[in-house]
């Protein structure tokens, strides 16, 4: 089956990660922009990422018939870094216009302090002014329940945020009714030990409804897998989902996120066309 | 009792035939583990108020209960439910379970 991993960071992953994925069906990749395993040394560092991002890992990906995008930001893990955050905030708006970026992200909280709010505001004013998507990262494990209210209603709070264009990811059975709650995109991220396994996402589809939900491996340096968005299609089926509903999950719905940004082309399913809404 | 009922698609004798064998081997692994614990250096009581360890008891307990939605429960007893931003960061990474608990008399204490 044809799908789109929406979080995928491809730049820590080998070529036949791509090789394999096109072989099960992927057709596109979004790659957030992320933590590289320990802080960065400046922020010539992010532009020299960005760059890579925008110029080399597209065309790697297409080399096997994926197509390439990519959100960009000072992630949350060093947000706390204030003066950084604004070196780099600075340096983003010449990215932009590059045309695999599809928006802002993945930003979001870490450890839940003020100065990662502060940056996570910043992110979200600089999307705002420039008319870009936004996608969020939401903490790991005991800090999830607490970043993901917090985020939720500072967002719920701005009147200028329109939820359709906004993805909160990393959801979990705690956190997802409340971002569905308010409206947003909702990510199921399919990674080992930390996030949600095939089965848990199922659980969380079969009890909330496909509307608005996506999966994505998240897949990085750490353990996790880059076929995970395929095994998720195989689970579904064994729990007697048809190709219709997984279709919807894999492929559909990250193309109606993606598709409200121009920059987004649309992908073939086999099924016809997805085009955006 | 029923909890969204009917959006599993199996039956429940399917969904066991499915799936029985894999949750048992999870449930033995727990269960190796927490012996494992017991013989591992150190003494008895040398992490028997780590506040992950706690946390994971309390959340065992959610197994045995007859109530749907044991695992909302048990990511809840996993999770700093203090809503309050941390002035600065405290580390890098987190840590599986909360160190702020709540004490019997309303107030708080970090681990």
């Amino acid at each position: 089956m044809n799908y789109i991993d929406l979080h995928a960071h491809m730049i820590s992953r080998t070529t036949d990660d791509y090789h394999r994925m096109a072989l099960t069906g992927c057709l596109a990749v979004t790659e957030p922009a992320f933590w590289s395993g320990r802080d960065r040394l400046g922020p010539q560092a992010f532009a020299d990422y960005f760059d890579h991002l925008t110029t080399f890992e597209p065309e790697r990906a297409r080399q096997y018939g994926i197509a390439h995008y990519t959100w960009l930001c000072l992630n949350p893990k060093e947000g706390e870094d204030r003066e950084l955050a604004r070196q780099v905030l600075a340096l983003i708006p010449d990215f932009l216009d590059r045309p695999n970026v599809l928006g802002i992200g993945e930003i979001g909280l870490n450890r839940v302090t003020r100065n990662e709010l502060a940056t996570f505001r910043d992110h979200v004013e600089l999307a705002l002014e420039h008319g870009q998507l936004i996608h969020i990262h939401t903490p790991h494990l005991e800090d999830k329940y607490k970043g993901t209210r917090v985020m939720v209603e500072a967002l719920a709070a701005d009147p200028r945020i329109d939820p359709a264009r906004v993805l909160i990811d990393h959801a979990e059975e705690h956190t997802v009714e409340m971002i569905l709650g308010h409206g947003f995109w909702t990510g199921l991220t399919l990674y080992p030990k930390t996030k949600a396994s095939p089965a848990r996402a199922i659980d969380m589809i079969e009890m909330h409804g496909p509307e608005r939900l996506i999966v994505a491996s998240a897949c990085d340096w750490g353990p996790s897998d880059s076929l995970a968005v395929p095994e998720f299609v195989l689970e579904a089926r064994r729990r007697g989902h048809d190709d219709a509903l997984i279709g919807r999950i894999v492929l559909e719905n990250p193309a109606r996120f993606l598709g409200q940004s121009p920059k987004f082309v649309p992908v073939g399913t086999g099924r016809g066309t997805v085009a955006a809404d | 009792m029923a909890f969204y009922p009917g959006t599993c698609l199996l039956t429940q004798t399917e969904l066991l035939d499915l799936s029985f064998m894999e949750h048992r081997a999870q449930l033995l692994a727990v269960a190796a583990f927490l012996d494992r614990l017991d013989r591992a250096r150190g003494g008895a009581a040398g992490v028997q108020e780590d506040f992950r360890l706690r946390a994971f008891r309390e959340a065992l307990h959610e197994l045995t209960s007859p109530e749907p939605g044991r695992v909302r429960r048990a990511q809840m007893l996993l999770s700093d439910q203090n809503l309050g931003l941390l002035d600065l960061r405290d580390s890098q990474s987190a840590f599986g379970a909360s160190r702020r608990v709540h004490t019997s008399l309303g107030n708080e204490v970090e681990q």
